[in-house]
């Protein structure tokens, strides 16, 4: 406990925040074996805000994002929504509360249309008898989704073609909207722009803008520092399974996040080096 | 969305008309193999009007067809979702030993009471075998193909020991008048495969169920974190594979009065045959119903328009196997020019 005391002051702590979060995790533990991959992290997501989840590879990003998007279940901790404590048992119990995740790669199904990504596990189904066979409501899908994509301004190239038919960067906004679309309170994405090239990069992190000025709570996951800094509101980094910084971006540096990550800034002010995984 | 002031991008908001769908069908698979029917069937009509137009011809490449159609109907919906079932044919001839020897032993042959024991006997046969296929695949992870060719084996030589090696040829009156009578001139059995079709390609293209069989086909991996429970809607199409092929075992009693143990080792093989030249994607995600019926009489209307025309019908098998290689080889084409992977 004194120990996660110690490396959670940051050595820019500003003044805290005095904000509810909308999604909380404190003392999250998850061990697979012996390995423990969290070591009691804290984590915080404001409504209306991008908040930028980096750390070095192995730091624990994914787990995490697996455990507060109901994949995984925590080993040991508590996770807040609202300010109420919950538990996920599947990620549709996170998809209830309105959390989802826009995955890297590997979220869309290339040979469908824009609308039956959007809608995929969670189909429109036709008023009536028709709809209690399963018959689906591919006018209402289409036009709900058309609304979704002008609401985030993505203008897609064919509304009815698959999918397969167009740039990698048109396929991952629609994993995003999708997401963005279903999502009522945390969109987690998950290296939103690691595939994509630069004018489709600039693309997507608007739109990651445009989605945080519909009030949701954004958690970026992201190995671009530049991405970071140009769009988060706030920072948490993660290193060896544990949150040891949480910087508001004013003015931070690549070399301030990568720092922080490799731990040469908490060397530079005298902080103890976690201990390595027993 | 009236509060939108800038006018929405071409193709956002309209949906498509009728002219942008008819465009997109006529430059899809089932369209020009349809063509490539219609053209055979032309060609040989117009060639051998009175033998191969003859209505008794087409009566009986409709019947040739039928027992097959209701096959590749199952095989559709399984490669849809990205996979492979080698098992029906055997599973046919399982399913028929089995309800030939309930029906034989406790029926009577006059009586539609049999018939529909031996229906539901056949059907539950399949049903279980496809079950188990879907067990091995879903659960135990051995994929498709070792699967379905493991059941394929076990399944024909599971009749062989229900029937002692040799076929049933004792088949209810009631179900034998079943396979050959018609009404208004139209088989039953064409009759009864026409509306399995119908509702097959319904469910396929108009439903949930057939929806999540395209996602699960296209992204298994997508499907399941967008919540798609993948291995059971695995697990019930290959249970629904099975049961078309108990299905089909009765029809094919009905028709032939003999359990026909030899008769369908090729199935599993024609069935693909038919479902790839129909435009079905062999790595899931695409193809249709209407496209499988087409591509399941292209070989049908060969192999008959041969005979009449005194080729051998063995260059029926020649043909098709390079049509098929064709046929993939254009779709590959096409989609490599219209979209970026």
């Amino acid at each position: 406990m004194d120990a996660a005391h110690a490396v959670t002051a940051s050595p820019r702590a500003d003044t805290p925040i005095m904000r509810a979060p909308i999604l909380r995790a404190r003392g999250i533990t998850k061990r697979f074996g012996h390995v423990e991959a969290l070591r009691g992290v804290e984590f915080d997501a404001h409504a209306g805000e991008i908040t930028a989840l980096i750390g070095d590879n192995g730091a624990g990003k994914s787990t995490l994002v697996k455990i507060l998007s109901g994949v995984y279940a925590p080993t040991e901790g508590t996770i807040e929504v609202d300010g109420a404590p919950v538990s996920f048992g599947s990620p549709a119990d996170a998809h209830a509360l309105g959390i989802e995740t826009a995955y890297q790669d590997l979220s869309v199904c290339p040979d469908l249309s824009p609308s039956a990504n959007m809608f995929m596990g969670r189909e429109a189904v036709r008023p009536g008898w028709l709809g209690r066979l399963g018959f689906l409501d591919n006018a209402s899908m289409r036009r709900d989704s058309a609304v979704a994509f002008q609401k985030l301004k993505v203008a897609l190239k064919d509304m009815d073609a698959p999918i397969a038919s167009l740039s990698g960067g048109q396929r991952q906004s629609v994993a995003i909207c999708r997401a963005a679309m279903w999502a009522k309170r945390v969109v987690f994405m998950d290296e939103p722009t690691a595939a994509l090239g630069v004018v489709q990069t600039a693309r997507t992190l608007d739109l990651v803008k445009r989605i945080r000025d519909t009030g949701i709570a954004v958690v970026l996951i992201s190995h671009n520092m530049r991405d970071v800094i140009q769009v988060a509101d706030t920072v948490e980094v993660l290193r060896l399974g544990r949150r040891i910084a949480t910087m508001p971006n004013k003015n931070l540096s690549v070399q301030d996040l990568v720092g922080a990550m490799t731990g040469a800034l908490d060397a530079a002010a005298g902080l103890a080096e976690p201990e390595a995984v027993a | 969305m009236s509060g939108v002031a800038a006018a929405p991008p071409d193709g956002l908001q309209a949906p498509p008309g009728l002219g942008r769908t008819l465009k997109t069908a006529a430059s899809s698979s089932p369209f020009y193999m349809g063509l490539v029917l219609v053209a055979l069937v032309a060609f040989f009509s117009f060639l051998h009007p009175t033998t191969f137009a003859s209505s008794f011809n087409v009566r009986n490449i409709f019947l040739d067809a039928s027992v097959l159609l209701i096959l590749a109907v199952g095989t559709t919906y399984i490669m849809i979702a990205g996979g492979f079932d080698l098992s029906i044919g055997s599973v046919l001839v399982f399913s028929g030993v089995a309800a030939a020897q309930v029906m034989l032993r406790y029926g009577n042959t006059e009586s539609l009471w049999t018939v529909a024991m031996g229906f539901v006997v056949a059907l539950l046969c399949g049903t279980a075998w496809g079950l188990f296929n879907g067990w091995c695949i879903t659960r135990l992870r051995v994929s498709a193909l070792i699967s379905t060719l493991g059941s394929m084996g076990a399944a024909l030589g599971g009749a062989y020991l229900l029937s002692d090696g040799s076929d049933i040829r004792t088949v209810p009156n009631a179900l034998i008048s079943l396979g050959h009578g018609s009404i208004g001139g139209v088989p039953w059995l064409v009759v009864i495969t026409a509306i399995m079709a119908l509702v097959g390609g319904i469910v396929l293209h108009m439903t949930r169920f057939g929806r999540h069989t395209y996602l699960v086909g296209s992204n298994p991996e997508a499907s399941r974190r967008a919540g798609i429970n993948v291995s059971g809607h695995l697990l019930r199409l290959y249970a629904l594979s099975g049961l078309l092929a108990g299905f089909a075992a009765m029809l094919s009693l009905g028709r032939f009065s003999t359990t026909t143990l030899e008769g369908h080792a090729n199935d599993p093989l024609e069935a693909i045959t038919a479902v790839v030249l129909g435009g079905t994607s062999l790595t899931g995600g695409r193809g249709s119903v209407v496209g499988t019926v087409v591509g399941v009489f292209i070989p049908a209307v060969l192999a008959n328009g041969f005979i009449i025309m005194g080729i051998q019908p063995f260059w029926q098998m020649v043909v098709i196997g390079f049509v098929v290689i064709a046929a993939v080889y254009a779709d590959q084409i096409k989609r490599g020019k219209g979209e970026r992977l």
